[in-house]
């Protein structure tokens, strides 16, 4: 199956629900992203303010989740969708999932940013030692969405791959804050705090990769939770 | 044994896992369908198809109106002969036997293979006599053997209880349900191999059409049956192979699962989905 097409259907109708739905997602992916964007801001210049707005804000990637699920639910009880049709449904419950978790690592980030501040004698530090890894989960999240409002599968192998890096990144984070506990043990508070930052940043990156294995059965109609990079590059290319 | 062995133990793996890859090619086949074409007059209605039947299983026609799905089930017990202008070449293997072949006799032929219409045609006769017609064709009369097949087809048909008071009474007196259950009964009563349903629900009202449906879920371990229907969704639920045909073309076959959530025919896709091509 190729030429993929939410329209077309003999009913508008169920055109116009179809597409509400996937403008809905992508709506939801946007505020998730700006959550993310919010957060990281905040953590790393300290942003008190910024980052109590992003815990506030957590609640409307809740209702966007509710609203689709049962958006999604309505049209499976009404119209007993099929094919393309019930695999878009089903992946489209899947990745609000997701995109929900994404959502509350952001607000992780935001709460370990309180913390932080909270911490006895800190004068407005910065921690940009997560920038980097921020910026790589960021793209994944774009791309990955960018994806699905396309309903393509081929940037998906490149996307997941650079899920390596962030693990890379993150080791590599985990060794340099040891380092600081070495060095000075008042220091172990602070770095357990942005270690709890950057694991939040390093799971956003294994959601992305969730997202885009739930595209691929999207629009491929083939499981790849659970396979080797070569077994989902295979599946993608539709070998 | 440790808990986690003791669950491990408990999750049958094979019954989760079935249905995964079956194909039609894998099981017992009991027709098959051999570069069969079909002629009305100068138009064709059917061209070479080619599929397997498999025994014991649910196989379901789905496809617009016109598409030939009636006239290919109609071919199976060769009806099609009644029709003057209609024209066949190519084969169907009934357990490796061609039916179209001469030295075939038509009437066993259609005992071995029973037929039931969209809408039900009892007899005007009692019920009884209904279910007992195909055997006194046969010849048989001893009221024992009689009264001993008749409630046997009648409960296989999933009826006995509803009827077992009043089996002298006229058929014409049941409801539309209960009557293409009577049909069922009398097809099952001569113990056919294969069963061919013609949209046997699709007058019916919902209740009854889930006792049908239920029914041909009981039938399959005894017969093979074929089903045409036009609401997708009773495909969907009773059949384990579907098959879908379009201009008188077999466009697509595969699992009813497959077929329902991942077509490899952008046709199949598009009817299914009802969206047009």
């Amino acid at each position: 199956m190729d030429s993929i097409n939410i329209g077309h259907h003999i009913s508008e109708q169920f055109n116009k629900e179809l597409e509400d739905i996937r403008n809905h997602v992508l709506t939801m992916g946007g505020l998730v992203e700006e959550q993310i964007e919010n957060a990281i801001k905040a953590f790393t210049t300290s942003d008190v303010e910024l980052a109590e707005q992003v815990i506030k804000q957590d609640n409307q990637i809740d209702a966007l989740e509710i609203a689709l699920d049962r958006e999604c639910m309505q049209i499976m009880a009404l119209r007993q969708p099929t094919a393309f049709d019930l695999r878009l449904l089903i992946t489209v419950l899947r990745i609000i999932n997701e995109l929900e978790r994404v959502g509350d690592m952001a607000e992780h980030v935001a709460k370990m940013t309180l913390h932080l501040a909270n911490i006895e004698g800190n004068k407005g530090e910065s921690y940009y030692e997560i920038q980097h890894i921020a910026d790589l989960v960021k793209a994944m999240l774009h791309d990955a969405l960018d994806a699905f409002a396309r309903m393509t599968v081929e940037q998906v192998p490149a996307i997941t791959s650079r899920d390596e890096n962030v693990d890379r990144e993150y080791a590599s984070i985990i060794r340099q804050q040891i380092t600081y506990m070495m060095e000075d043990p008042r220091n172990i508070t602070r770095t357990i705090n942005v270690l709890w930052a950057v694991r939040s940043l390093e799971r956003i990156g294994d959601h992305v990769c969730n997202i885009c294995e739930h595209l691929v059965y999207m629009i491929k109609g083939e499981d790849v939770r659970h396979v080797s990079r070569e077994e989902l590059e295979r599946k993608v290319k539709g070998e | 044994m440790t808990t986690e062995q003791t669950r491990t133990h408990a999750i049958d793996m094979n019954s989760i896992l079935r249905g995964r890859d079956l194909s039609p090619e894998q099981l017992e086949i009991t027709i098959k369908i051999e570069n069969l074409n079909l002629f009305y007059g100068q138009k064709q209605a059917l061209h070479n198809i080619n599929m397997d039947i498999p025994k014991r299983r649910v196989t379901a026609y789905i496809g617009p109106s016109g598409c030939g799905k009636s006239t290919l089930l109609r071919c199976i017990n060769r009806m099609n002969d009644l029709v003057d202008s209609a024209k066949i070449d190519g084969k169907i293997l009934l357990d490796n036997e061609n039916i179209y072949d001469k030295s075939v006799n038509v009437a066993s032929l259609r005992r071995r293979v029973g037929m039931v219409f969209q809408k039900p045609n009892p007899f005007p006769k009692s019920i009884f006599e209904n279910v007992a017609y195909g055997l006194r064709i046969q010849g048989i009369n001893d009221k024992r053997a009689l009264d001993e097949t008749v409630e046997e087809a009648l409960r296989g048909a999933a009826l006995w209880d509803e009827v077992k008071d009043r089996l002298n009474d006229n058929a014409l007196g049941l409801s539309g349900g209960q009557q293409q259950r009577l049909v069922i009964a009398r097809a099952i009563a001569i113990e056919p191999e294969v069963l061919l349903l013609d949209e046997p629900a699709s007058a019916l009202d919902p209740i009854s059409t889930l006792k049908i449906e239920e029914l041909i879920n009981e039938l399959k371990e005894k017969y093979t049956i074929v089903i045409v229907t036009h609401n997708m969704q009773q495909a969907a639920r009773v059949s384990d192979f579907t098959a879908f045909m379009y201009m008188g073309e077999l466009i697509e076959i595969g699992s009813t699962s497959q077929l329902f959530t991942n077509p490899k025919k952008k046709q199949t896709e598009d009817y299914i989905t009802g969206r047009y091509g």
